[in-house]
């Protein structure tokens, strides 16, 4: 060791901003929409490195649509979206004021980041399928998916199509292109690549969608699916919500030295896009896009969705321990709700009048399904999935020793 | 016909009736795996359904997961048993717990094959025997032959099971039958009878044990290499030991073992795994259970030690001949 060699010291990164301090996003750089143009879904993905350092936005400040990304729905897809964001967020609040009232045992929502789960719904097809996180029942919503269906898993009641085994939110539905959520973050990442590897094997046209925290990219499961998704070309789309908080940790621990998740994928020479997460229009727009790459066999698309989370991680946080309270309304890329209610009003398709009758009709069509899954049962009253049902399903067949313990058991 | 052409026929016969079969892993697609166990296969199915995976056996369980749920047949293979942990989570997570958790939604048809155990001086990470890890685990099957011809049978029934199956292939079994005389020639399955395996795609059942040797004194269980130890070992004693090749530990057949520890009330466990909280303890709980009233003498096992697996003291470690015949002698004195 030479004389002049220091200590050395470990970085630990650190957020902006911590409670009691003011939020400060003046660091974080947000080109004009309209900014990034939209390459052709055969780009070699070295041609658009760029794009992983920018962020595809359609809405600018004043509500218009504008640019190569703009300009792919009609006003009629738009006011469906709306609603769409209007079911999850008032779903969201009823469920979460349930979980409140002892209902159920557990409820994560979606409070600020609707629009991604919601737009990008829009551009699959019946088919593809979808492995998604927690955070993400927009998909479900966006369908079809019967709201009271939902209900009734969270619930945990008779009616629960998964019979009570599994945690609330950890929804399953192959028919609408959901596959069974997991509480193991990351997993699902690396399957939706062997999914679409699938499709390909099997000659089908069918594309899967992949979908990650920015928290869990740090898993290996992440570095899994990009290898595998880049060796072989999958006919994935892979998300990163990146909701800038993992429970209480910021997403720059999980990112470490560079500069952006999606820049992740460079290495695997993957295509990779930052996209306003909070834009309807641009996340329908890139996942569109995305997609099409995907069936047409041009191989994997990575997204990063900029986002914010607005809320708590799950009912079992208290965001205010960790983070400014006043953080969610300093976030510069807004409100999903209230962007896309902008830009319809500002194209003249949409008043405060339509838009607060909007909200009393999705208030009515939430409070009638919870209404009805109530009716059955919720965790602590009414009708319930019985005993029997624990032991059921664990192989298709019930070996011996699973027999024996059931009547051990007394069912 | 040796193990590994069984293990390499059984996966003809599969891909060849079920195009839904794919099957993939390190070194397995145009090489043939380093076992030679899939050799022919790309050229004959097509690099689409047998392909070569890059060295990350948690992304190869888990885009096997994924196919699985799509609707296809992944029959993958982890190089050595002792590389499957960084694919613990998928399978323990993932694969074994689909069915259960989405109610049949998506369920995961899929086989998971590896090479166990020891006695090729490989070595601590050569040589392992994880089947407890995996017997542990609610949705799992798991199973491990001890010749050719229930190689094939098993990996058969394997690949046409509808749940996830863990498929130990004791690699000191491929080439030849081995009674842990290490310094006897090596023998091979040309002259054995359970080398000769039959043409087809005719099935060995998954949870049925096998009788290797008829017995009136002692019960052995024991499975994969130790099944040929035992039989050794009860020659070599003179002990009339009934040797149960247990085949399959998930699920397991209770009836052979209650049948037979029941009828000479005195039982040898045998495995080459280590000990505690081994296969053989949960085999010994079972024996206890419903055979108490019947047993001459304490339930021995005779396993691995709880040490890592030896390079250099590797026939000390092995549970040979000589001391499982210890054991099948001290049981009977009781």
């Amino acid at each position: 060791m030479t004389s002049d060699t220091r200590p050395l010291s470990l970085n630990v990164p650190e957020p902006g901003c911590r409670p009691g301090s003011t939020p400060d996003f003046s660091g974080f750089e947000i080109p004009r929409a309209g900014a990034v143009p939209r390459p052709p879904v055969d780009v070699d993905p070295d041609a658009i490195r760029d794009m992983a350092f920018s962020i595809v936005r359609v809405l600018n400040k004043d509500g218009e649509a504008v640019g190569d990304w703009a300009g792919a729905l009609s006003t009629e897809e738009l006011h469906e979206g709306l609603r769409h964001m209007l079911l999850l967020r008032t779903f969201d609040a009823r469920m979460l004021n349930a979980q409140r009232q002892g209902k159920t045992s557990f409820y994560m929502q979606h409070l600020g980041e609707e629009a991604v789960s919601c737009a990008f719904s829009r551009a699959l097809e019946p088919g593809d399928m979808n492995f998604p996180t927690y955070r993400q029942a927009g998909l479900l919503i966006a369908s079809g998916y019967p709201m009271v269906t939902m209900m009734n898993q969270i619930y945990s009641n008779a009616e629960d199509p998964l019979h009570g085994r599994q945690l609330p939110i950890m929804y399953s539905s192959k028919e609408h292109g959901f596959f069974t959520i997991s509480g193991n973050l990351g997993t699902q990442f690396v399957q939706s690549v062997g999914w679409a590897m699938a499709s390909a094997i099997s000659g089908d046209t069918r594309i899967a969608a992949g979908w990650i925290g920015d928290g869990s990219t740090a898993e290996n499961d992440f570095h899994a699916a990009m290898v595998f998704a880049s060796t072989y070309t999958a006919p994935v789309v892979l998300n990163i919500v990146n909701n800038q908080w993992a429970i209480s940790t910021f997403q720059g621990i999980a990112r470490g030295g560079v500069g952006t998740f999606a820049a992740r994928g460079h290495g695997f020479g993957i295509a990779s896009v930052r996209v306003d997460g909070n834009d309807y229009l641009a996340v329908h727009a890139v996942a569109k896009w995305a997609c099409e790459r995907a069936r047409r066999g041009h191989g994997p698309t990575l997204i990063e969705h900029v986002s914010y989370r607005a809320g708590g991680h799950s009912t079992s946080d208290d965001p205010s321990a960790y983070r400014s309270r006043r953080e969610a309304a300093a976030w510069p890329l807004g409100d999903p709700v209230e962007r896309l209610k902008k830009h319809l009003i500002a194209i003249g398709e949409w008043s405060e009048e339509r838009h607060a009758q909007a909200e009393a009709e999705v208030l009515d069509t939430v409070r009638a399904a919870q209404k009805e899954a109530e009716a059955i049962g919720t965790l602590s009253a009414g009708k319930v999935p019985s005993p029997r049902d624990m032991f059921e399903g664990v192989y298709e067949t019930m070996p011996p020793h699973l027999i024996r313990q059931r009547q051990e058991a007394g069912f | 016909m040796t193990m590994i052409e069984a293990i390499r026929e059984a996966h003809d016969v599969a891909m060849a009736a079920d195009e839904r079969v794919v099957v993939f892993g390190e070194d397995v697609g145009f090489f043939g795996g380093v076992f030679r166990c899939t050799a022919g296969l790309q050229e004959k199915y097509g690099k689409s359904r047998c392909f070569d995976a890059p060295i990350n056996e948690s992304g190869i369980v888990g885009t096997a997961i994924g196919m699985a749920a799509y609707g296809l047949k992944p029959v993958i293979e982890i190089q050595f048993a002792d590389y499957v942990y960084p694919a613990y989570d998928q399978i323990v997570s993932e694969a074994a717990r689909l069915r259960h958790r989405s109610n049949a939604d998506f369920t995961c048809p899929l086989v998971i094959r590896m090479p166990t155990g020891g006695g090729i001086f490989g070595g601590q990470t050569h040589s392992q025997s994880p089947e407890a890890l995996f017997t542990h685990v609610s949705g799992l099957k798991v199973v491990m032959p001890s010749n050719p011809r229930d190689a094939k049978g098993l990996l058969l029934a394997a690949v046409a099971d509808p749940d996830p199956v863990i498929f130990f292939e004791p690699k000191r079994l491929y080439n030849g039958p081995f009674d842990g005389h290490h310094d006897k020639p090596v023998e091979s399955w040309k002259s054995h009878p359970l080398g000769e395996v039959p043409d087809g795609d005719e099935i060995v059942p998954l949870g049925k044990a096998a009788i290797r040797r008829e017995g009136a004194e002692v019960t052995v269980l024991a499975y994969g290499t130790m099944v040929f130890v035992a039989e050794a070992a009860a020659e070599e004693t003179g002990v009339d030991a009934e040797v149960i090749d247990l085949r399959s530990l998930m699920p397991l057949d209770l009836e052979a073992i209650v049948g037979s520890v029941q009828k000479t009330g005195r039982c040898v466990i045998v495995h080459e795994a280590t000990r505690t909280c081994g296969f053989g303890a949960e085999l010994m709980a079972l024996v206890q259970e419903h055979c108490f009233y019947h047993l001459e003498a304490p339930v021995i096992r005779v396993t691995g030690w709880d040490t890592p697996y030896p390079h250099a003291q590797e026939w000390e470690y092995f549970p040979g001949p000589g001391r499982v015949g210890e054991a099948l002698k001290k049981v009977m004195e009781e």
